[in-house]
């Protein structure tokens, strides 16, 4: 993998740490990050079609959308942007309308690379540490069988502090 | 893998000198002193956080003679991989559409250039 996605969720802590890198400069993710109509060719799982209510990435501003599967289920998702600050850090609530009231807040950094490359790093904070877990658990699509990455990919992504 | 399961190998595994057990396992099993070696622990310590590791069911231990060496237990850590792998994959397939989506941006960029 060019761009490993490096996911940490330390035991027995609320947070969810994402880091990944992209080939584009910071003010092009910036966009894609931002921008509804671009949100919406990515964002969420795959088999989803996105239907975005509102998205109004400025700072004080919300977004809402529907996640829609093919056999006619809809995931609701909200959340208010609490800071947008242009081309550099997106901080904003997340809620599932699934888990009402289970409110995270991710704070997101892009910062320029060499050669026309971003790093993205997110943090997401969970009210709870059960509800973390159980974000992730939810996030399992069912029947996924891709083969398991090296153990030493597994280790890291458990946080290989020591 | 049973919810209690998964508590007690992440909590196994919330101990950086239990992921470095782990890490030297995945290469070959290995008896305590030999996992004592590199370490600067004693026989003692090394052979609690085996303990450990064998009550989350992520090693198992066998006899040979006077050896009892130490294993790791792939399906456990399978299990365990596949846990945090679902949703990294998930997360993974998100930013491949990203990386697309960032790739016909400066595309574009570039014709109008």
């Amino acid at each position: 993998m060019k761009n490993p996605t490096i996911i940490t969720a330390e035991p027995g802590q609320p947070f969810l740490d994402i880091i990944r890198e992209l080939d584009a400069p910071r003010d092009v993710v910036f966009r894609a990050l931002t921008e509804p109509d671009l949100v919406r060719q990515w964002l969420g799982p795959r088999r989803m079609v996105m239907e975005i209510l509102e998205f109004d990435a400025v700072t004080g501003g919300a977004y809402s959308y529907i996640h829609r599967d093919g056999e006619g289920n809809a995931y609701g998702f909200r959340g208010i942007f609490h800071t947008v600050l242009a081309p550099e850090r997106v901080i904003q609530t997340f809620e599932f309308d699934g888990a009402p009231h289970s409110v995270s807040i991710e704070s997101m950094v892009l910062e320029e690379l060499d050669g026309g490359r971003t790093r993205c790093s997110a943090r997401s904070a969970f009210l709870t540490v059960e509800a973390r877990d159980a974000m992730i658990v939810d996030g399992m699509e069912k029947g996924v069988n891709e083969g398991y990455e090296r153990l030493d990919d597994v280790l890291s992504s458990l946080s290989l502090a020591g | 893998m049973r919810d209690d399961d998964l508590d007690a190998a992440f909590s196994a595994l919330a101990d950086p000198a239990r992921r470095a057990i782990i890490a030297r396992l995945s290469r070959s099993s290995a008896t305590v002193n030999e996992l004592a070696e590199p370490f600067a622990m004693t026989k003692q310590a090394v052979s609690k956080h085996i303990q450990v590791l064998e009550q989350a069911g992520l090693i198992t231990r066998t006899r040979d003679g006077q050896r009892r060496p130490c294993h790791l237990d792939p399906a456990a850590l399978e299990a365990l991989t596949g846990w945090i792998d679902t949703y990294r994959l998930e997360a993974e397939r998100q930013f491949r559409r990203l990386d697309g989506v960032l790739a016909t941006l400066q595309d574009q960029s570039k014709e109008q250039s």
